[in-house]
């Protein structure tokens, strides 16, 4: 490197390198690695408030996985994560490769659907969720409203208010949110294809359904690695679009209820029952994190052996 | 749509491109219809939006606008936003760019390790350790402001930041270096005046990443932030959406002025804001 052997060893040297590395470094270790460290060993004691109790070894986790109260509520809300992530990996994911591919053959006014599809996305999660909310109100809601003015009155719901149509509104709203992140990445990996193997396909007569399927889906690989992960990562720390839309509960009934909102109810109590259990809650955190940390790299591991050096 | 493009692809090419169009227009219009409708809405009353929901307002009609900004707290939580914003990104690039030239440009084992450090950071959610970081704020004496906010932010953006900014450093020629150390220039020196101007790119790259998710978040003003006065936009909105839960007028009005900054600079700057916000997943 640049500098000499004899530079760097000066003292001078050394605290210019270490100004500029521990502030932050420090910062991190601080706000991160402590917080995730003591996220940890928050759960192994019991907790009165915001004060540390005794140790209680296993019982936080065995209350949250088998425990009489807890468990039913927990395993109902992963349940929720699941679907969501199966729901979002076809809808999102999967509506966002079929834009990116009608956008990379540059159709007319590409420009503008490009930008247009990520409007949403740099929105603020907490508008796209009042805003689909009112839009899905049953009486007032342009949904409904425009179901009556095309006559389909028999369709007109009350969406977010039916336990077997809530959930599905709020992974719809989710998609809308976010459709535009996967097209763009699907986008820029379709531009890095050396266009002469598409090119060369298309002069031995594929078809555009075999070109996609065979050529584009295996080489762009790499973005649908990282966008799997993230969309992963994303589903099982769901929060802000069911507490706007449908609260703290996960109304009605349960059945939108997502361990993000377990979560939040567990550690800081809700309006109605303002409990708080520091102890379930870090319990709950960790499990969580451990799932997503696992699973999220087996998956990667598992997406990364798919993709082709070219 | 499958079965219909293999069907004519091959014989009529542009039936194909025809159907594409249709799924790309069918498509923007309902990305851009839902805000239209919001826009239009915000200059309507409660009773107008009720009865004819997709009518065109009159624009003159501002007094929702008037209402927001006069009556509520709304330009508060706007002004907590743009300082909270601002003084994380400010930090972010700051001590990334410290971190990053430090790894990119002193190379040795601690500072590789320093690297792998913050790349350790870059997937960890920190929401999930959001008991702890209310603790340790406790006891900071730090929670319920917006220095809370600030330093959580700050912590979530530096991996990334590091990672862009000794990716970029790295690339630099070690000449530019060594001409101005033969002209007795000081190690900062160097820093400040050679190397960083040549770096604002890389900067721009991750203030915008990380100024958006910023901008928008929700979650930990949720839990750190109680007192009115030091809400942001987000957090503010749900105080808002619950006062004036009949005044539909109100809601969309509100709606659209939390959300017309963000959107206005993203068609101004679109380039960059993608960019930017897809600059973690795209290679």
């Amino acid at each position: 490197m640049p500098v000499s052997s004899k530079q760097a060893r000066t003292w001078k040297h050394r605290s210019w390198v270490a100004f500029l590395v521990v502030p932050p470094v420090v910062f991190m270790s601080l706000f991160v690695v402590y917080p995730i460290l003591s996220a940890f060993a928050y759960a192994f004691y019991e907790w009165r408030g915001l004060a540390r109790g005794d140790f209680v070894g296993l019982a936080n986790f065995k209350e949250v996985l088998f425990g009489a109260t807890m468990a039913p509520t927990v395993w109902n809300a992963f349940l929720h994560n699941v679907y969501a992530l199966i729901a979002l990996m076809i809808v999102q994911n999967g509506g966002g490769f079929f834009l990116a591919w009608l956008l990379y053959k540059e159709p007319f006014g590409f420009r503008f659907h490009r930008i247009a599809v990520f409007v949403p996305v740099v929105l603020s999660t907490i508008i796209v969720g009042f805003l689909w909310k009112l839009f899905l109100n049953p009486n007032f809601g342009i949904v409904n409203q425009a179901l009556y003015s095309l006559g389909l009155d028999s369709w007109a719901k009350p969406w977010l208010g039916d336990s077997s149509t809530a959930l599905g509104a709020l992974i719809l709203a989710n998609a809308w949110h976010f459709v535009g992140f996967p097209t763009l990445v699907y986008l820029a990996g379709m531009q890095r294809i050396p266009s002469e193997i598409i090119e060369a396909a298309r002069l031995d007569g594929t078809t555009e359904w075999q070109l996609l399927k065979n050529i584009v889906w295996p080489l762009v690989a790499p973005s649908t690695t990282i966008l799997f992960t993230l969309l992963f990562i994303g589903a099982f720390n769901w929060f802000e679009i069911p507490y706007v839309m449908v609260g703290l509960d996960g109304s009605p009934f349960g059945s939108t209820d997502v361990l993000g909102l377990v979560f939040y109810r567990t550690a800081f109590g809700n309006q109605s029952a303002s409990i708080q259990n520091f102890g379930l809650g870090s319990a709950l955190a960790t499990l969580i994190f451990l799932f997503i940390v696992v699973f999220a790299s087996m998956l990667t591991l598992w997406l990364r052996r798919r993709e082709i050096q070219f | 749509m499958t079965a219909l493009a293999t069907s004519s692809s091959s014989r009529q090419p542009i039936s194909f491109a025809f159907l594409a169009q249709v799924i790309l227009i069918a498509n923007s219009f309902i990305m851009l219809y839902p805000v239209v409708v919001m826009v239009l809405s915000a200059f309507k009353t409660t009773g107008e939006i009720f009865e004819h929901p997709f009518a065109l307002p009159d624009f003159t009609q501002i007094g929702n606008f008037a209402k927001v900004l006069g009556e509520t707290s709304m330009p508060a939580y706007f002004v907590n936003s743009i300082i909270v914003t601002g003084a994380s990104i400010l930090l972010i690039v700051v001590l990334g760019t410290m971190a990053g030239y430090a790894v990119a440009r002193y190379e040795s084992r601690t500072n590789t390790f320093i690297l792998l450090f913050f790349l350790a950071g870059l997937m960890l959610p920190l929401k999930l350790a959001v008991i702890p970081l209310f603790i340790l704020l406790r006891d900071l004496n730090l929670l319920d402001s917006r220095w809370s906010l600030i330093v959580t932010y700050t912590a979530i953006g530096l991996p990334s930041a590091v990672f862009i900014m000794a990716g970029f450093l790295r690339s630099l020629p070690a000449e530019l270096e060594d001409a101005a150390r033969i002209d007795g220039a000081s190690e900062p020196r160097i820093m400040w005046s050679v190397m960083l101007p040549l770096a604002r790119p890389p900067m721009a790259i991750a203030a915008i990443q990380n100024a958006v998710p910023i901008w928008n978040d929700f979650f930990f003003p949720l839990v750190f932030i109680q007192t009115d006065a030091y809400k942001t936009l987000p957090q503010g909105l749900t105080t808002f959406m619950g006062e004036y839960t009949t005044d539909w007028g109100m809601l969309f009005a509100g709606l659209t002025i939390a959300a017309a900054p963000i959107t206005l600079l993203y068609i101004a700057l679109s380039r960059q804001f993608i960019q930017g916000m897809t600059a973690g997943a795209v290679k």
